[in-house]
């Protein structure tokens, strides 16, 4: 048993070794009385793929906002606790949040290219940014799109509009959007929920291509899915994290219970 | 363990368990007729060994099907996918123990192995004995998933091994001492090496037990590598 034991990852510090993109430290959220996430304690790891899972509720989609600093637009919360990106209070009074949310791009469940043409939805964050000539404007288009795994489908129709775009392609063209202002993190929430499972498989595809250059943190329903695409996944029930380790450790071999019972599919 | 949200998941892992324990409950009936068939010379029960071997070929392709339809449909995940994983592995381990017992009851209706001298015959009996066992254990294990004793199922191949290869050795003597009985000596070569055989599917029955209960793969480690 003993030399069995060494193949298996240190469950107590699955990340341990990797680089830190982002630091949870003791992080709990209120809306008013509403406790949403409960001293919740974690790094992600820096390009690699981190899933969170959990029953409707559990606050993974509130602590996937936590990190762009997106609760803040939500009246009457209050988050507790240290949040880090690369080091840096994201809380602290010198952080700009426009910034932080260049660094830390987020992609939605539905699509929501912006009614423009394709061209300039992906250069809308660098217009903003202000400053880049357009022909290197346009290098980075194409860069993003090339990113995006969309620019085979759209490289003749540029300028036309972003909403004759397939659901699946409007989704890629967001993630292009994303990635086009040079984000050290991706969020994702749900980015394939409402999507048909060839474009699903795509998105899928991309995620494991992005990691490459990315931090992807990514909010799923579908365990398979995040089987699929994650190195890391955390379960959160009621608003704590229950586990979080390896995800071909929890998905083989889960320490907790309530982790077992959640993605085999049993009552809690 | 609770039950899945979904009870007809619940009843298909279910039934593929019962199904293998039938299956096992089978072999340990061949396992013990082989034995008789051979050291009692019961060609009835030899034949009878032979003619219940098609029913465990059976039984190996029917809870094949069951486990890939529960793969195909349910995508299990953690207890559940080791439970599969593991029906699916000892279910060819069992299914093989069936061709030991099988050839152990064609040897004993062979001419060549007319009675036994007394001290093989208390060889051959006794490994007989110890194989069953572990048949039997790693099978309570599998019902219980009890690691404890799948542990010390696979402990006991070690002595089985020993004691293989002890008779093997006198069996080898045999052969020079009275070349005439060759026959005879070459015949329970093949029968002490069935019974040798049947121990490591047991043994491996009981790695799979650990690695249901625990997520452990114990196979090849060094405190298991007789």
């Amino acid at each position: 048993m003993s030399t069995a034991t060494q193949t298996i990852d240190n469950p107590a510090d699955p990340t341990a070794g990797l680089p830190t993109s982002i630091r949870v430290s003791d992080v709990s959220l209120y809306y008013g009385a509403a406790q949403a996430l409960k001293s919740i304690h974690m790094e992600v790891p820096q390009k690699k793929v981190t899933a969170f899972i959990g029953p409707s509720g559990c606050g993974k989609s509130t602590l996937l906002r936590c990190f762009n600093r997106m609760n803040d637009l939500i009246d009457n919360v209050r988050i507790t606790g240290l949040i880090e990106l690369e080091g840096q209070d994201i809380h602290a009074p010198e952080v700009n949040v426009a910034q932080l949310r260049r660094r830390v791009g987020m992609v939605f469940q539905r699509p929501n290219p912006f009614p423009k043409s394709i061209f300039e939805n992906v250069a809308y964050g660098m217009r903003i940014q202000g400053g880049i000539p357009r022909s290197e404007l346009e290098d980075r288009v194409e860069w993003s799109l090339k990113m995006a795994a969309l620019w085979e489908e759209v490289k003749d129709r540029l300028k036309e509009t972003a909403l004759g775009l397939s659901g699946g392609q409007q989704q890629r063209l967001v993630i292009a959007r994303a990635v086009a202002v040079q984000p050290s993190v991706l969020l994702l929430d749900e980015p394939a929920s409402a999507l048909d499972p060839i474009s699903t498989l795509k998105i899928e595809e991309l995620i494991h291509q992005l990691k490459d250059n990315y931090t992807i943190a990514i909010v799923t329903h579908n365990m398979q899915q995040a089987a699929r695409v994650s190195d890391f996944t955390a379960f959160l029930y009621l608003g704590e994290l229950i586990e979080f380790g390896a995800t071909q450790q929890i998905f083989t071999n889960p320490k907790k219970k309530r982790t077992e019972d959640y993605i085999t599919g049993r009552y809690g | 363990m609770n039950k899945h949200i979904s009870e007809q998941f619940d009843e298909e892992l279910q039934s593929a368990r019962t199904l293998m324990m039938e299956m096992g409950g089978l072999l340990e009936q061949q396992l013990k007729n082989a034995h008789e068939a051979l050291l009692s010379q019961n060609a009835e029960k030899a034949l009878s060994v032979i003619e219940v071997e098609k029913q465990v070929n059976a039984l190996e392709k029917e809870l094949d099907d069951q486990c890939i339809q529960i793969i195909a449909r349910r995508q299990p995940a953690a207890s559940d996918l080791r439970m599969m994983i593991a029906v699916l592995r000892a279910t060819t381990d069992l299914e093989r123990i069936g061709d030991e017992a099988k050839r152990i009851a064609k040897l004993s209706l062979q001419s060549g192995s007319h009675p036994f001298p007394d001290d093989r015959f208390a060889d051959i009996d006794s490994l007989m004995d110890r194989v069953q066992v572990m048949v039997a254990r790693s099978l309570d294990a599998f019902a219980r998933s009890d690691v404890d004793n799948a542990l010390a199922t696979i402990e006991l191949d070690a002595e089985v091994d020993r004691q293989y290869r002890t008779v093997m050795e006198r069996l080898l003597r045999d052969m020079r001492e009275k070349p005439e009985a060759l026959e005879l000596w070459m015949n329970m070569t093949w029968v002490t090496r069935a019974l040798e055989r049947i121990g490591d599917h047991a043994k491996n029955i009981s790695e799979y037990v650990v690695y249901l209960a625990s997520g452990e793969d114990v196979r090849h480690t060094r405190t298991n590598n007789t």
